[in-house]
């Protein structure tokens, strides 16, 4: 049935109309916003490629009630840079290290990483595996990953 | 109704679901968010408890450990209630993936009521009382009555679980599971199990191997007769081994989609024997 929420995403406000009160965070953002860079994968929460920030706080967006959180500062993975043009130290240390390959889960990673460097700007690599044991990978292509989220860390720590 | 219902007070969720019963109550969202986006549920109301602050608060007394039904797995890891119950932030710590631990209520793995719920087995152990609350009043139920089946619970209609009271213990606590991995797994089999220095008593439950939480009261009888409660010592590793096969008989698994009966009793009994010989180190906590 429907229902009108206001949603605040990346510091925008939205207007969500006509909506299923069942719709999880996920559907909305791609189907209804627009915002297709949180990916769709498990919908069961297994996968994290549709991990977003919900007040700060990484969740998957397939696990939110929509209109559950209605005044909640949402982040998804196109509010942490400026546009391809101007990627995040994240973004860009993984473009440099090779860690994108068919790309699906790279949105999730992205902000798990974020998520992960602001809590903890010099992680070890147990520390990075715990922190992403949730984002699957199917390529497979977790040593680059890990090479990535050192090398921005370290970029991080070095740029104050 | 077919609305979205977010309460900022206990008193107006419990007179939101007085007045509609059949309201769905969400509060993590990790188990009824997988239903939904399945299509297995429809709710045409929904009352959301995220934001009801009674639930979210954790109170840490000397002899007791009150946690509010909306408590994350993350709380419990990362605050003062795991060094008051570090079997509870271990069975937290095991639960899922960071973000789903940041999701997942206490209050949300008692009303699954799954088996396979980590912190059960830990409840069990911790004389859990579970608080339940209604317009009408409040009830108060140990685990296995609050737990009546596999994902059935005796849960009024218009009663919310408010609140979870445990244990504080003097001693070792461990809980362990396993699962095919080492993250984001659903437990096979998970053994929970206190030392209690100051009633020289043991208390061991299991899950994923019963349509409840089983204690293996026979094996922690016999296992509280064979600790060194004086000295601490470590535990002779033959008796550890004893005590893992005497705890597997007390379980009843079955076969389904994720384990078989006799791999699930076998790991019971090295979990339980593993879970001993931790509590009973002399290098933790400075004594059992």
């Amino acid at each position: 049935m429907s229902n009108t929420y206001s949603l605040r995403v990346n510091g925008t406000d939205c207007e969500v109309t006509d909506s299923d009160i069942t719709e999880s965070l996920l559907f909305v953002l791609r189907e209804r916003l627009g915002l297709t860079g949180t990916k769709n994968a498990c919908t069961e929460g297994e996968c994290s490629s549709c991990a977003v920030l919900v007040d700060g706080m990484l969740t998957c967006s397939c696990l939110v009630l929509a209109a559950a959180v209605e005044g909640q500062e949402i982040t998804t993975v196109e509010g942490l840079s400026n546009g391809p043009e101007d990627l995040s130290v994240v973004q860009q240390a993984f473009v440099d290290n090779g860690a994108v390959q068919c790309g699906f889960c790279t949105p999730g990673l992205i902000v798990a990483v974020h998520d992960l460097l602001e809590a903890d700007p010099a992680p070890t690599d147990t520390d990075v595996r715990e922190a992403l044991s949730g984002n699957l990978c199917r390529c497979t292509g977790y040593g680059r990953i890990l090479a990535a989220v050192h090398a921005a860390a370290e970029q991080m720590r070095s740029t104050p | 109704m077919n609305r979205v219902v977010l309460p900022l007070s206990l008193q107006e969720a419990l007179s939101t679901l007085t007045a509609d019963p059949d309201a769905t109550v969400l509060a993590g969202g990790t188990d009824l968010m997988v239903e939904i986006n399945r299509g297995m549920r429809r709710p045409t109301s929904v009352l959301a408890l995220a934001k009801v602050p009674e639930l979210r608060r954790w109170e840490i007394t000397p002899n007791r450990i009150h946690i509010g039904a909306g408590v994350t797995y993350t709380e419990i890891m990362t605050t003062e209630i795991a060094q008051a119950a570090p079997a509870l932030a271990q069975a937290a710590r095991t639960v899922g993936s960071p973000p789903i631990r940041n999701a997942g209520t206490l209050g949300g793995n008692l009303g699954t009521a799954s088996p396979a719920g980590d912190t059960l087995p830990v409840l069990a152990t911790l004389n859990a009382t579970i608080l339940l609350q209604s317009a009408n009043g409040q009830r108060q139920l140990q685990l296995d009555e609050f737990m009546v089946g596999v994902k059935r619970t005796c849960l009024e209609p218009g009663e919310l679980i408010i609140a979870t009271e445990l244990d504080r213990t003097n001693g070792g606590q461990e809980y362990l599971k396993i699962g095919p991995r080492n993250a984001m797994v659903i437990s096979m089999a998970g053994v929970a199990l206190v030392a209690d220095l100051d009633t020289r008593s043991v208390r061991c439950a299991m899950g994923s191997v019963d349509a409840g939480i089983p204690r293996a009261l026979k094996a922690e009888a016999w296992a509280a007769e064979r600790i060194d409660w004086d000295n601490g010592a470590a535990i002779d590793p033959a008796v550890a081994q004893e005590f893992g096969q005497r705890v597997s008989t007390e379980c009843s698994p079955i076969d389904d989609h994720r384990s078989t009966a006799a791999y699930r009793r076998h790991a019971i009994g090295v979990l339980a024997a593993r879970a001993l010989n931790r509590v009973c180190s002399p290098k933790r906590n400075g004594h059992v």
